[in-house]
């Protein structure tokens, strides 16, 4: 098991008599697009929330690359290693989209602290969040307001931001939310593309894209995983049809 | 340079500009005027830095102004009293020294606002704001009922402290010293802004899960900023202290903190230069309104209330418009 990158252990959450995570253990591997997916209200983004550091778990352990992550905060794990995009844009809105980007490589070098030379002319910085942005296509946005992007801007910033960070895994929140069908081919390229930097934890909801993705899928519902296999198993799993997918299923 | 770069250079010409008029015409109440512009600009500049760039509401900046303001009192109240502060462990004296009292004043804040800052911010929102008031007003307390420094009737100071190579007693050399730290500062700020924490703590204060999620903690940039943000307030509060030659708990009550965010309001929130204006325009309506009315806060209040209704931008979003992205 020396290729798991990212594992969760057992996790357990409740809210009051709501299991929202029952026993959820997942791994991803190296090289690989992990897809989670689930009705809504399964308690994917629990599940999230537990891993990122923003909830605590009631019991059970998150490891990344060994590190056992259990205790602390969301930015303790960025820095581990976690490269996290969000299901709602989560970006520095009167920023420009460059400023962005290079705030994640300010944090991936990790020197925040410091007050007098001028951020925006620090060449190793400059040219990290640049890279970032040509590989997701925004590279001529660069000078623009954050504010004036496209929903699918914002997106692809956010892949970049995460970029930045030269993360071990990626967590990414339903990133085709949103996204209209030429959108939604564009960051299936993209995500095609990044899982040669590092494994993909994908939460999402459109099947064209898990299907697409995924070399394995785990299937959430009431909290619990109730199938994890290729995308193949999952799609002739009759149990999983009943449950969830139904017709959606690409025939 | 865009439009608010001359808008900036034209507040410091004519902040400077009108005292030298003043002196030249020997008009020593109009440099007085321009000097506690000045100071109120500096301690403005100070609070900015956690309001405009952090979005830390802080309703407790009068507690670093009064300490600032204290710790020149008591320091040259002991030296012209011939008294030490403290004999034991160790004799530490008064002192007449401007550049001593400074050092002090920012130190003294700095601890202050650094202990506030640890707790008050692990709060957010409206319970920030409260949670500043009440520090600021349990030290306006504590200074009321303290007697050893005068209490509810202040400290006076018979003669203003001592600078190298100044007269400071004489008007427009006492101005042009406070006007030489406000643009020490404002040049500092600006450096700040454009650094890696000013972007840092600019992001953290539009999204902070975005700042927590490239690994860095807002908690710890906020105390930063709050911190330096007291340090500066604390410097204008010996200024205010040494221009008055005098120091009360009205200096640490707050309705001075709300006069300091004031000043950033009618200037611009997060605008370097917005309390500068700020404090000119908050001056020169004390000094035309206040001499037909005594309710002149009325007028202020109707000012205050078209800006932030009209105006968001304040004085220099007016002028200058949207603000562009830095570089």
């Amino acid at each position: 098991m020396t290729d798991v990158v990212l594992s969760t252990n057992r996790l357990f959450k409740s809210f009051g008599a709501l299991r929202a995570t029952n026993d959820v253990s997942l791994d991803l591997r190296k090289g690989e697009i992990h897809a989670l997916i689930g009705p809504n209200g399964a308690g994917k983004s629990t599940l999230v929330q537990q891993i990122t550091g923003h909830m605590m778990s009631d019991s059970g352990s998150v490891h990344l690359m060994g590190d056992d992550l259990s205790g602390k905060g969301p930015a303790a794990r960025a820095r581990l290693g976690l490269g996290r995009t969000f299901q709602i844009s989560s970006l520095s809105m009167e920023h420009t989209v460059l400023q962005n980007a290079v705030l994640g490589a300010l944090g991936r070098r990790g020197d925040v602290m410091r007050f007098l030379k001028p951020v925006m002319k620090d060449r190793a910085l400059l040219s990290a969040a640049q890279d970032a942005l040509a590989r997701v296509g925004l590279a001529e946005y660069a000078a623009m307001l954050t504010a004036d992007l496209s929903h699918g801007q914002r997106r692809q910033l956010e892949v970049a931001v995460a970029l930045t960070l030269q993360p071990k895994v990626f967590l990414m929140d339903e990133p085709m939310a949103g996204l209209g069908l030429e959108g939604a081919q564009q960051m299936i390229a993209l995500l095609t593309e990044l899982r040669q930097s590092a494994p993909i934890l994908l939460i999402e909801h459109d099947m064209d894209a898990v299907f697409a993705l995924a070399d394995r899928i785990s299937v959430l519902v009431y909290g619990q995983v109730i199938a994890t296999g290729t995308p193949e198993d999952i799609k002739v799993n009759p149990e999983i049809r009943a449950a969830y997918l139904g017709d959606e299923v690409p025939t | 340079m865009g439009r608010e770069t001359y808008i900036n250079i034209a507040s410091l010409a004519l902040l400077a500009g009108v005292p030298i008029w003043a002196w030249i015409v020997d008009e020593p109440f109009t440099i007085t005027l321009a000097t506690r512009a000045a100071i109120f600009a500096l301690a403005g500049v100070g609070l900015n830095l956690a309001l405009g760039l952090g979005g830390l509401i802080s309703l407790g900046h009068a507690a670093f102004f009064g300490i600032g303001g204290y710790a020149m009192g008591i320091l040259a109240s002991h030296a012209q009293s011939y008294t030490p502060l403290m004999e034991v462990p160790f004799a530490i004296e008064g002192t007449k020294s401007m550049l001593v009292i400074w050092m002090v004043a920012i130190v003294t804040s700095a601890l202050a606002a650094l202990a506030i800052g640890l707790l008050s911010l692990r709060t957010s929102g409206v319970y920030f704001i409260m949670i500043t008031l009440a520090f600021g007003q349990m030290i306006y307390y504590f200074a009321i009922s303290w007697p050893a420094y005068g209490g509810e009737d202040g400290l006076s100071i018979y003669v203003r402290n001592d600078f190298p190579g100044l007269n400071t007693l004489v008007p427009i050399q006492f101005f042009g010293l406070c006007f030489g730290l406000l643009c020490l500062v404002l040049w500092l700020m600006s450096a700040v802004q454009k650094s890696s924490f000013g972007l840092a703590l600019s992001a953290a204060r539009q999204n902070e899960t975005r700042v927590l999620s490239v690994g860095v903690e807002p908690y710890r940039l906020r105390l930063v900023a709050f911190t330096i943000s007291g340090a500066i307030t604390g410097l204008a509060g010996a200024l205010f202290a040494d221009l008055n030659r005098f120091v009360s708990p009205t200096m640490l009550s707050w309705q001075m903190s709300g006069e300091i965010i004031v000043f950033i309001i009618i200037g611009g929130v997060g605008r370097l230069f917005g309390p500068v204006i700020g404090a000119m325009v908050f001056i020169l309506l004390e000094h035309v309104l206040g001499g037909l009315s005594e309710f002149w806060h009325v007028y202020l209040g109707a000012l205050l209330l078209g800006i932030v209704l009209f105006a968001k931008g304040g004085v220099i979003g007016a002028l200058a418009g949207r603000e562009k992205a830095h570089d």
